[in-house]
C-alpha cells in the first residue's frame, strides 16, 4: 500500500473497465426504448422511471464490480434467507388480490419469490461448482431439490408466473450442467403433446365441470380464455382482444409515436406494465417489434457467449441460466400480449414499468458483466 | 450420463449446449416475429379497421340494484332515474379545460370539482366520471346543445339509490357507497371484477352489504361502434343486464316506527322476533341516522356530527352493544334450575330473603321474597336470594353449559354484519380473558352475581330476544333473520334464502310452561303489573335493571345520579301468552328500573302488534255501554 493518492482518471478508467461494452450498449438501447414508450403510454410516470433507471444502472455497476466467485460464495446464506422468507410468507404472509405473496417486515413489504429468481440459479451453480470434481447422476437429483422446494412454496401462494420462471431457472442450470438428453427429450415431447391436445380438444377441456387437478380454477380460466377470448369479452378475454387489436392495427410501420389510438383511448389494460408491448406494436409497427426482438436476441446471445467463455463451472452455469431467464421473460410476456400464451403476470424485461423488476434485471446484467471479466482477471 | 468428465470435456459440452440454447432462442424469436407478422401484416386490414375506422367499445351495462321492502310491501330502499353530466377522461385532452368549459354552461361548485378529481384518481377503468347529478330539464337542454364543442362530455340518465324511510330502520337496511380501494380488492378476491365493471356503488353496511350478491345483479355487455372522437355511432350487440333480486324483509315497519317514536330522544334498542319462525319483526337502534347521506360520500360536516355525537347514532345497539341483562336473565336461570333437576316448581324457601356464603350475607328486603318463595314467585317478584342459592348449588360451569346453546356468548348469525358475541361468563372464559393468575381464578361470589344477570354477563338485545324466542319455540333455535323472500330480478320467482337447519335444545315442555306461567304472573301481580294490568291480551314478561355505575355502599337514588350513569332499563316479554306471536327485548339506556322505562314502551309495541285482539276486546266492551 502506497497510501492514499487522488487519482480520479485512473479510478474512472477502472470503473469503466468493469462494464462489458456490448451489454452496456444493449442495455442503454433497451432503456431508451422504455423511455420512449413510457412517454407515450404514461407520461406522468417518467420522473419515477428516471429514478428507477438511475438506481438500476448504479446497482448494475456495483454488481459488475463484485467478482462472480465472491457471489458464488454467498449463495448458500442468500438462498437460505430466501427460503426462510418464503416460509414466512407461507405462514404469516399478507394477502393481496387473493394471493399470498407479500411479507410485511414493518419497514417494507417484500416479495421473497422475486429474490428466489436470482438466488435459485446462483445456489444451484454453487452446488455444481462445489461438486465439480466428480459430478454424478445423484448430484442432478440433489440440485433439483434446490429449486423444487422453493417452487412448492411459490406455487402454494399461488403465483404461476413466478413459479414458471423459478422452475425455468432450475431447468436451465440442470441443462447447462449436462443433464442427459435421454431425460430432456421425453419432457420436450410431452410438452408438445400437451399443447397439441389443448389446442385440439380445448372446447371439451374448458367445460366448467372439468377439473384440471394441477392448476387452480383461475389458472384454468386463463388458458381457456386464450383458446377463445370472445367467451368472456368483459373479463379475462378483454386484455387479449384489445392487445391483439392494438398490435394488429399498427401494421408494418405503426401509427407513429404518441398516435396509438388504442393506447390513448385507454383500450389497452395495464398499458404501462405487462401490456407495454401492445403500445410498441401499435405505435411502431412490425418494424419496431422486430427491432426490439433483435435487441433481446443480441442481449441473450451476448450473455450465452460470456457464459461459454467463463473459466469456472459455477460462473458458466449461473451466467447461462441468467441469460436464458431474461429470454424466458421476453418470450412469456410477448407471447402473452400477442395471444400465443395465457395471461400470466410477467413483465417485459427493461420495458415494463416497475422498480423492483427493473433493478433486479440491472443487477442480473451487472452479474453477467462480472462473469465476463472473470476470464481476463484469471489471465492477469 | 455425464459423470467423471475432465474439465475440458465439460467446457466443450457446455459450449455445445450454450450454442443449442442460442439456436432455440433464435427459433423462438422467429416464432414471435412470425406471430407479429400474422397480426400486423396478414390480419392488418381486419384489426386496423376494428381499431381505427370502426372502433368497437365494449361497454358494461350496469344492472338495476334490487329494491328492499318490509313484509307488507313498504319500500325501504329503491332506485330512481336522474340526469347526470359526465366526463370520460380518456377522451379528453385536458380535464381542467373541459371542466372550465362545462362550468360556463352548467354551474357547479368547488365541492363537485373536488369530488371529480378525487374520483378521477380512483377510477382505473375506461369509464366516465360524474361531474354533477340531478340535472333539471333546462340544464340537460343547455348542456346537450353545446355538447358537440366538448368531446368527452355526456349527459346520461343514471339510477340513484334512495332510502325513503330515512332514519327509520337505517341500521337494518344499511347503505351503499362508492366502490373504494378495499371494496375493489374484495371484488377481485371473489372473482367478480367483470361483473362490477361499470358499477359505481356497493353495499357498505346492513342488508345492503350482507345481501350484496343478490341485490347487485349481473352486468350486461354492449358492443358499440364509436367514431374517431369516441362517440357512440351504432349498437352492435347487446347482452342485457340481469337486474338484482328484490328483497322482502321480515320487518313490520309499523311496529318498527311505533318503537322508534316511543323512544323519542332516549337511547336504546328493541328486538322483536316471531318465535315460531325466527323472523325479526322489528330491530330498532336509537338514535338512528339518515342513510341517504352516505350514498355519494358523506360531507365532512355530516360525518363529524355523526361520529362525534355522544349518542353514537351509527352504532347498531340492537346487535353490537352488550349490556348486563340484569333480572331478565332470571327466566333462563330458572329454566336451568328445572332442566338440571336442581329445582322443582313446588320447592319453597323460607329464609327471610337471606343467603349466606362464607362471611358474605346477601339480603333481599322485598316483602314478597321473605317466605314461601317458590320458582314462580321468585320470577314474579324477582327474588335475588332464590337465584343465589340456585347458582351456588349448580356451579358456574353447569350454568354456562346450559346457556351456551341459546347463543348467549356467541353470535346468533343474524343476516346483517357487525354482530357482537357478548360474554357468557365461565371459568374458561376468565382464563382466556385475563393474564395474571389471580385475575384468572374464578371466585364463588362471581357465580352469585352471574346468577342475577350482573357481573361479567353481557349480551346484546338481539341475544336476549333470540334466547326467549328459542325457549318459547320449545327449544328449536331458528336463526334470527331479516330477509323473508328473495324475488328474482329476471323471472320474478320467489324463493327463501338458504338457512341452516335449526338447532334443537332438549327442553321439557312442562318446564317451559312453568317459566311462562312465572312470566305471566310478573305482568299480572309482579313488577310489571302496573303496566299490563288492563291489557286485553295475556303477557308474559320480566323486567330488569343493568347497573352502569356502582355506588359503593350508597343507596341508589335515580334523581341524584347523573343521567348517563343511571341504570339501563330492560324488558323481556312475549304475547299472547298461550300462543306467543311476538317475543320482545327492550333496552332503554339510562332508563332506570325496567318497569319504569322499558315496560311501558313494550306495552305500546304489544298493543300495536296485537291490535286485532285489542280491537276485538274493545268491541266486546262497547255493546255493554
Amino acid at each position: 500500500m502506497s497510501g492514499f493518492r487522488f487519482r480520479p482518471f485512473e479510478w474512472g478508467a477502472s470503473a469503466i473497465r468493469v462494464l462489458d461494452p456490448a451489454l452496456f450498449f444493449l442495455l442503454l438501447l433497451l432503456l431508451g426504448y422504455a423511455w420512449v414508450l413510457m412517454a407515450s403510454a404514461s407520461p406522468e410516470r417518467l420522473p419515477t422511471l428516471r429514478m428507477h433507471m438511475l438506481v438500476g444502472i448504479g446497482a448494475m455497476w456495483v454488481f459488475a464490480a463484485i467478482p462472480t466467485k465472491r457471489l458464488l460464495q454467498v449463495a448458500p446464506p442468500f438462498y437460505a434467507l430466501g427460503l426462510l422468507l418464503l416460509l414466512g410468507v407461507f405462514l404469516f404472509g399478507e394477502s393481496s388480490k387473493g394471493a399470498q405473496r407479500w411479507l410485511d417486515l414493518g419497514v417494507m413489504r417484500i416479495q421473497p419469490s422475486e429474490l428466489m429468481k436470482i438466488s435459485v440459479p446462483l445456489m444451484m451453480a454453487w452446488y455444481f461448482q462445489h461438486r465439480s470434481d466428480s459430478i454424478r447422476a445423484l448430484d442432478f437429483i440433489a440440485a433439483s431439490l434446490l429449486f423444487v422446494i422453493p417452487l412448492a412454496f411459490i406455487l402454494a401462494q399461488p403465483d404461476l408466473g413466478t413459479s414458471l420462471l423459478v422452475a425455468s431457472a432450475g431447468v436451465y442450470v440442470l441443462f447447462f450442467a449436462g443433464l442427459s438428453w435421454k431425460l430432456i427429450g421425453p419432457v420436450v415431447v410431452a410438452g408438445l403433446v400437451g399443447i397439441v391436445a389443448l389446442v385440439g380438444f380445448g372446447d371439451q377441456l374448458c367445460q366448467p365441470e372439468v377439473d384440471w387437478q394441477v392448476l387452480r380454477d383461475y389458472q384454468k380460466q386463463r388458458v381457456c380464455t386464450l383458446l377463445d377470448p370472445y367467451q368472456d369479452p368483459l373479463g379475462r378475454g378483454f386484455h387479449t382482444i384489445q392487445a391483439a387489436i392494438a398490435i394488429g392495427s399498427g401494421g408494418m410501420w405503426g401509427k407513429g409515436w404518441m398516435d396509438g389510438t388504442q393506447t390513448h383511448l385507454a383500450f389497452i389494460p395495464e398499458r404501462h406494465t405487462d401490456f407495454i408491448f401492445a403500445v410498441l406494436g401499435e405505435e411502431f409497427g412490425l418494424v419496431g417489434g422486430i427491432t426490439l426482438l433483435a435487441l433481446y436476441l443480441l442481449f441473450v446471445w451476448r450473455g450465452l457467449y460470456i457464459a461459454a467463455r467463463a473459466p469456472l463451472l459455477g460462473v458458466r452455469l449461473f451466467a447461462g441460466a441468467l441469460a436464458m431467464m431474461v429470454f424466458t421473460y421476453v418470450f412469456v410476456n410477448i407471447g402473452m400480449v400477442t395471444g400465443l400464451l395465457p395471461v400470466v403476470g410477467a413483465p417485459l424485461p427493461f420495458l415494463s414499468y416497475g422498480g423492483t423488476a427493473l433493478v433486479t434485471l440491472c443487477i442480473g446484467t451487472g452479474m453477467l458483466m462480472s462473469a465476463a471479466r472473470s476470464r481476463s482477471s484469471l489471465k492477469n | 450420463m455425464s459423470e467423471f468428465r475432465a474439465p475440458e470435456e465439460r467446457l466443450i459440452s457446455f459450449r455445445r449446449r450454450a450454442f443449442i440454447a442460442g439456436i432455440v432462442v433464435l427459433a423462438i424469436c422467429l416464432l414471435l416475429g412470425a406471430r407479429l407478422w400474422h397480426l400486423q401484416v396478414e390480419k392488418y386490414e381486419e384489426l386496423h379497421s376494428r381499431a381505427e375506422g370502426n372502433r368497437i367499445a365494449v361497454l358494461p351495462v350496469p344492472p338495476r340494484r334490487g329494491e328492499i321492502s318490509d313484509r307488507h310491501g313498504q319500500v325501504l330502499a329503491r332506485n330512481y332515474s336522474a340526469w347526470t353530466v359526465e366526463v370520460s377522461p380518456a377522451q379528453v385532452k385536458n380535464v381542467t379545460d373541459t371542466l372550465d368549459a362545462l362550468a360556463e354552461v352548467l354551474p357547479f361548485d368547488e365541492r363537485d370539482r373536488k369530488r371529480f378529481y378525487r374520483l378521477l384518481q380512483e377510477y382505473k377503468y375506461f369509464d366516465s366520471i360524474p361531474v354533477r347529478a340531478h340535472l333539471t330539464d333546462e340544464e340537460v337542454a343547455a348542456v346537450a346543445a353545446r355538447m358537440y364543442r366538448m368531446p368527452g362530455v355526456e349527459v346520461r340518465a343514471r339510477l340513484f339509490r334512495d332510502y325513503p324511510q330515512e332514519e327509520s330502520a337505517a341500521h337494518v337496511v344499511g347503505y351503499i357507497g362508492r366502490i373504494n380501494e378495499r371494496d375493489q380488492q374484495r371484488i377481485e378476491e371473489h372473482g367478480d371484477t367483470a361483473n362490477y365493471r361499470g358499477s359505481e356503488y356497493i353495499g357498505k353496511s346492513g342488508i345492503e352489504l350482507s345481501y350484496e350478491r343478490d341485490l347487485h345483479g349481473t352486468t350486461g355487455v354492449e358492443q358499440i361502434e364509436v367514431n374517431a372522437s369516441g362517440r357512440a355511432v351504432r349498437l352492435l350487440s347487446r347482452i342485457p343486464a340481469v337486474d338484482g333480486n328484490d328483497l322482502e324483509l321480515t320487518l313490520d315497519m309499523g311496529l318498527q316506527r311505533v318503537a322508534e317514536e316511543a323512544f323519542g330522544e332516549r337511547r336504546g334498542a328493541v328486538v322483536a322476533i316471531e318465535p315460531e319462525s325466527g323472523e325479526v319483526l322489528a330491530l330498532v337502534s336509537m338514535p338512528g341516522f339518515d342513510p341517504n347521506l352516505f350514498i355519494d360520500g358523506i360531507s365532512v360536516v355530516d360525518w363529524s356530527a355523526l361520529r362525534d355525537s355522544p349518542d353514537h347514532p351509527l352504532l347498531n345497539r340492537a346487535i353490537y352493544s352488550v349490556y348486563p341483562p340484569g333480572s331478565i336473565y332470571k327466566p333462563f336461570m330458572a329454566l336451568a334450575g328445572l332442566a338440571s333437576g336442581a329445582r322443582t316448581p313446588e320447592q319453597r324457601f323460607n329464609r327471610q330473603g337471606l343467603f349466606v356464603l362464607g362471611q358474605q350475607r346477601l339480603v333481599d328486603r322485598k316483602s314478597n321474597c321473605q317466605n314461601g318463595v317458590d320458582l314462580v314467585r321468585s320470577l314474579t317478584y324477582s327474588c335475588n336470594t332464590y337465584y343465589y342459592e340456585l347458582a351456588h348449588e349448580m356451579g358456574i360451569q353447569a350454568i354456562a353449559d346450559f346457556m351456551r346453546p341459546f347463543s348467549f356468548g356467541s353470535r346468533t348469525d343474524i343476516d346483517i354484519p357487525g354482530e357482537a358475541a357478548g360474554i357468557l361468563p365461565s371459568p374458561e372464559w376468565k382464563r382466556q380473558r385475563f393474564k395474571t393468575p389471580e385475575h384468572q381464578q374464578w371466585y364463588g361470589g362471581e357465580t352469585l352475581s352471574a346468577a342475577i344477570g350482573q357481573g361479567y354477563n353481557a349480551y346484546t338485545p338481539l341475544q336476549m330476544a333470540h334466547a326467549l324466542a328459542v325457549m318459547l319455540n320449545g327449544g328449536v333455535a331458528h336463526q334470527p333473520h331479516l330477509v323473508r323472500n328473495i324475488i328474482d330480478g329476471s323471472s320474478g320467482e320467489i324463493r327463501q334464502p338458504q338457512r341452516p337447519q335449526p338447532e334443537r335444545i332438549e327442553l321439557d315442555p312442562e318446564h317451559i310452561e312453568t317459566i311462562k306461567h312465572g312470566m305471566v304472573q310478573v305482568s299480572k301481580v309482579g313488577t310489571a303489573s302496573r303496566v299490563f294490568a288492563d291489557a286485553p291480551y295475556e303477557v308474559g314478561s320480566k323486567t330488569g335493571t343493568a347497573q352502569v355505575f356502582s355506588l359503593q355502599g350508597q343507596k341508589y337514588v335515580a334523581e341524584e345520579v347523573e343521567e348517563r350513569l343511571r341504570d339501563h332499563s330492560w324488558f323481556l316479554g312475549f304475547a299472547p301468552a298461550d300462543k306467543p306471536r311476538i317475543a320482545l327485548a327492550v333496552l332503554v339506556e339510562n332508563g332506570g328500573f325496567g318497569s319504569q322505562a322499558a315496560a311501558p314502551l313494550a306495552r305500546l309495541l304489544f298493543d300495536y302488534y296485537l291490535r286485532n285482539e285489542v280491537d276485538a276486546a274493545t268491541a266486546e266492551r262497547e255493546p255493554e255501554q
